[in-house]
């Protein structure tokens, strides 16, 4: 991308508002899957390879994802208080939602029904996790060694249940004697 | 004794938060052993139904931390000290970690024609499609009970594939849908 086509430095009330946003949006769930809908389609902030190492990182980093990922978006752009505005704009409403649910549950002993609604709203979610994959996929997995790498995390993180350190304790150092840039001959 | 237990929560969830390497989950055996074996701010079952709260809640899944930092407020004071267990817990759990984050980010954008960068956004990025896969389908078994919501799963994502309807609508049409009982 050229430096014309670049969209704008977002101002750290974008930061705030967006994040807010992607936070509120996630409702059910999905939270990795609203960020890139949001981030990489919606606003053009990040390219997908970009957005994808970073979702990475941010899970090998110690620290909850979907913070993380604000931190990480919010220092590329504004340093340490586009950080911090970021993460406020993930949190607070959602703070406040989940303080006023604590406080029905402890003074009442029962969740305000919101079940039936959940349930619909996470088939949905998971949906857009789902849909996510497909669509990174089919930019990134192009040759044989993607695809293989692809389908052995699948398979050690989704169907055997192992933890993520082990998973890219194999696979991490493969990728990256594969992602290595190649020198060009003169 | 309030003192000694908001103190407890500050170090409990500023040192979990630099453990919690590969998510919050990971560190969730060990939030619910000091919390409610070693402390006592909640009894097991609580733990479990606020764990379901966070859940479901809208933002990130650790947001565990503010209520549990709420409970153990609650166990020495009033709603007061409830709210400020609350926040210290939720400041505690995000900035030790996310000060970590921020100085990666700063040697990143430094490196950004260093072949590592290279390597680390071209590798990583069939690791992170699998990894998406791998928890939608984790959440598919959680979410998805029966063959109505199975049902409803691969309708909305061949919606998200195929076309350009803003997800919230489908997010909200299947909230709906669990509404009215039907999924």
């Amino acid at each position: 991308m050229s430096e014309a086509e670049k969209p704008p430095r977002p101002t750290l009330f974008d930061l705030a508002w967006t994040f807010n946003h992607i936070a509120l949006a996630s409702f059910g769930g999905g939270l990795s899957a609203w960020s890139r809908e949001v981030v990489v389609v919606e606003k053009k902030w990040m390219a997908e390879e970009e957005f994808l190492s970073a979702l990475t990182m941010c899970r090998i980093l110690p620290g909850a994802n979907q913070v993380n990922l604000a931190v990480f978006v919010g220092s590329k752009f504004r340093g340490l208080p586009g950080a911090a505005a970021a993460v406020f704009g993930l949190s607070l409403i959602p703070v406040l939602i989940i303080l006023g649910l604590g406080y029905a549950y402890f003074k009442f002993h029962q969740v305000p029904a919101l079940q039936s609604v959940l349930h619909g709203a996470a088939a949905a979610a998971v949906a857009l996790t789902l849909a996510m994959a497909i669509k990174t996929g089919r930019k990134c997995l192009r040759g044989i060694i993607p695809v293989l790498l692809f389908a052995a995390i699948f398979v050690m993180n989704g169907v055997f249940r192992w933890h993520l350190l082990p998973c890219l304790a194999l696979l991490a150092p493969l990728s990256l004697v594969w992602g290595w840039p190649k020198t060009k001959k003169p | 004794m309030s003192a000694k237990t908001l103190l407890q929560v500050v170090f409990l969830f500023s040192s979990l938060s630099l453990l919690s390497i590969g998510g919050g989950n990971t560190v969730l055996p060990e939030m619910h052993f000091k919390s409610v074996s070693d402390y006592h701010w909640l009894t097991d079952s609580q733990f479990a139904d606020v764990f379901a709260i966070s859940q479901a809640a809208p933002g990130p899944s650790i947001l565990i931390v503010t209520l549990i930092g709420y409970k153990a407020g609650l166990t020495v004071g009033g709603e007061l000290m409830g709210i400020l267990g609350a926040v210290l817990a939720t400041v505690s759990m995000i900035v030790p970690a996310g000060l970590l984050v921020f100085f990666v980010v700063q040697f990143w954008e430094h490196a950004k024609d260093s072949p590592v960068r290279h390597a680390i956004e071209k590798g990583f990025a069939p690791l992170t499609v699998g990894l998406v896969l791998a928890s939608g389908y984790v959440m598919s078994r959680a979410a998805d009970q029966d063959w109505h919501a199975y049902l409803l799963t691969g309708a909305c994502t061949l919606v998200f594939v195929l076309t350009k309807i803003n997800p919230l609508i489908v997010v909200a049409i299947a909230g709906f849908l669990g509404w009215m009982g039907l999924v």
